[in-house]
């Protein structure tokens, strides 16, 4: 059994996602969902701890040898995805069991599920597998779900919404097959450690060049990275609150890993950065996605977007970490991979037990609520606190990274902007603040009760760990680390 | 010349990805759109199967006198690219359904325009 746990892992979710359209029924299919991402949550647990314990994972499906089968290879940055996003997997499916009920039609619970499933499957099987195509199948599995689960809002703009994601995520994903087509064409093998081996005498091959090309555009655009970043704050926006809470936790970041993988694993970071300089492109883009969407964040009116812009805005901090290309930054980027999918996907909860009450997520109407709903708001407050990087919470940990590495590199100014940015963030950060605690309630007459508990737990507890991880940094930081230092030492 | 006529499957191939990419940025009608984003994705599909094709080469036959082969690896690939884009273009086709009935429109500037009146 514990021999196929890597495969269990991703098939799980995935054979659980058609087996929930038969469970009919609202309470028997929550139930489902919950017991199914839970059980996989566990299994994600495990498989991190024998990464830990024996190092890289491999497993050949169908027991196939490895470069004519598939192969799930899981080395530490890829076990430690799958691990924050089954917790987030799990957070959300408890979430869902009364978010979905009062935000969807009750009777279409059952079809949630499949949908849910059927991304959080795609995403965790992007971060497990070892061979190109499959990541492929994987990355459409994953976004054609999450399509369907943001047409889900109950506004008619998350239908536009979710067709302007569909046709930008279906052109970076078609980049990203043109891209792992011209690889194949000059390396002759889909599996990736293989390839990374026999691309190293061709490198300097045009065709090489082109793929590469095609790769970055089609993850970036994935990626939500600045300035291609313009599907994001609509799609957000306009989703449920459990499925925006899910997909900014988890969705961007899966695709910052399939960056860092073709960048790192496969092309080798001395490639990308010596030979054609990728920093010199990627640095300015992050510092300026840092600032602009930062700024755009401070004007909104909805606190669905400010959040869903500063998300832009924490995409451009991991790019700029991988783009350091030292074991400061790679360190800090993964690290805020997690760190900002706990941040980000506790705030996005806590937003959506204030929607629960309030039925608006527009900052204007939510005046007030930090006497009406205590709890929600201390967590909209920590995590705030998280998104600046204050001490304590989990986003000055990788800032730390982040800022360290700048300096390992000598490049001072970037250190500088990224405390600068931050800066902004403490301006957003306070309007929501402000709004919450010191501004009249919008209609005193109305009693508005806390979030009920299956809301409320779930919430906390993600903002909890994001605390956490800010004080106990030995496990996130020590895998993070680990990762880097792989990802830097398979090209020496 | 040479690599002109020689290599005329890859001019088709930029061809139809620049006309299908055009289409789906130039175009404010939303089955256009899903159009040209199949026409963009089947010169994908025909970069593939062009590049498993070997001059002279044949099916892989294990018999007498099939002696070159194409190389049958990205055909099967494109089989299942073509699932993934008949599953795009269904979620896409489903969606505009529903743009349809909840705007009356399917043309991108109308739909922004009603939702800025919303807003």
């Amino acid at each position: 059994m514990s021999h196929h746990l890597p495969a269990l892992t991703i098939i799980v979710p995935l054979i659980a996602a058609p087996l929930c359209l038969l469970v009919r029924g609202r309470k028997p299919a929550l139930g489902f969902i919950v017991a199914v991402t839970w059980a996989v949550f566990a299994m994600a647990i495990a498989l991190i701890h024998r990464v830990v314990t024996e190092g890289v994972v491999v497993y050949r499906l169908g027991d196939w040898p490895s470069p004519w089968g598939i192969e799930y290879r899981i080395d530490m940055l890829g076990a430690f995805v799958i691990l924050f996003v089954s917790a987030m997997g799990a957070a959300v499916g408890t979430y869902s069991t009364r978010s979905i009920a009062k935000e969807l039609d009750e009777r279409q619970a059952y079809l949630f599920g499949t949908v849910f499933l059927l991304c959080l499957a795609g995403l965790m099987g992007i971060a497990a597998t070892g061979d190109m195509f499959n990541l492929f199948v994987f990355l459409e599995i994953s976004a054609l779900s999450s399509y369907a689960l943001i047409s889900l809002g109950r506004r008619r703009r998350a239908l536009l919404a979710a067709f302007q994601y569909l046709v930008t995520g279906t052109i970076g994903a078609t980049f990203i097959l043109i891209g792992i087509g011209l690889l194949y064409m000059m390396t002759g093998t889909l599996n990736m450690a293989e390839m990374a081996e026999k691309i190293q005498p061709l490198e300097h091959h045009r065709t090489v060049l082109v793929a590469f090309a095609f790769l970055t555009v089609g993850i970036s655009l994935k990626m939500a990275f600045f300035p291609l970043h313009f599907w994001l704050p609509n799609a957000y926006a306009s989703a449920p609150s459990a499925v925006t809470a899910f997909l900014a936790s988890t969705a961007t970041k899966v695709s910052v890993y399939i960056f860092l993988r073709f960048v790192f694993t496969i092309f080798g970071g001395a490639f990308a950065f010596r030979q054609l300089a990728l920093d010199a492109v990627l640095m300015p883009l992050a510092i300026a996605g840092m600032f602009i969407a930062s700024a755009v964040a401070i004007f909104q009116t909805d606190l669905k977007r400010l959040l869903a812009y500063s998300s832009v805005a924490q995409i451009g901090y991991m790019v700029l970490g991988a783009s350091l290309a030292n074991v400061a930054g790679l360190t800090g980027a993964i690290v805020h991979m997690f760190n900002h999918a706990l941040t980000k996907g506790g705030l996005f909860l806590a937003v959506g037990c204030l929607m629960h009450r309030y039925g608006s997520s527009k900052l204007d109407d939510l005046r007030g609520a930090g006497r009406t709903m205590p709890y929600t708001s201390l967590a909209i407050a920590l995590g705030g606190l998280g998104l600046i990087g204050v001490p304590t919470t989990a986003g000055f940990v990788s800032k730390w990274y982040l800022v360290s590495g700048a300096f390992d590199r000598g490049l001072w100014p970037v250190a500088a902007m990224i405390l600068l940015s931050s800066l902004l963030a403490v301006v957003y950060v306070w309007r929501i603040v402000e709004t919450l605690y010191l501004k009249e309630p919008a209609d005193p007459h109305k009693t508005v009760r806390e979030a009920p508990l299956p809301l409320l737990i779930p919430t906390l507890l993600v903002i909890g760990a994001s605390l956490w991880f800010g004080l106990s940094t030995s496990w996130s930081v020590g895998f993070a680390s680990q990762a880097a230092s792989e990802l830097l030492g398979s090209h020496p | 010349m040479d690599t002109f006529f020689g290599l005329f499957n890859y001019w088709i191939v930029i061809f139809l990805m620049m006309t299908g990419f055009y289409i789906v940025i130039a175009r404010g009608h939303l089955v256009k759109k899903v159009i040209g984003l199949n026409i963009f994705q089947a010169s994908v599909i025909l970069l593939y199967v062009s590049m498993g094709k070997v001059d002279g080469g044949t099916a892989p036959v294990l018999k007498e006198g099939f002696d070159i082969y194409s190389n049958p690896l990205p055909s099967v690939l494109m089989l299942t690219a073509i699932v993934v884009g008949v599953a795009t273009t269904s979620v896409a086709l489903a969606l505009i359904v529903r743009i349809k009935e909840a705007y009356g429109t399917v043309e991108e500037d109308e739909i922004l325009a009603l939702d800025a009146e919303d807003a």
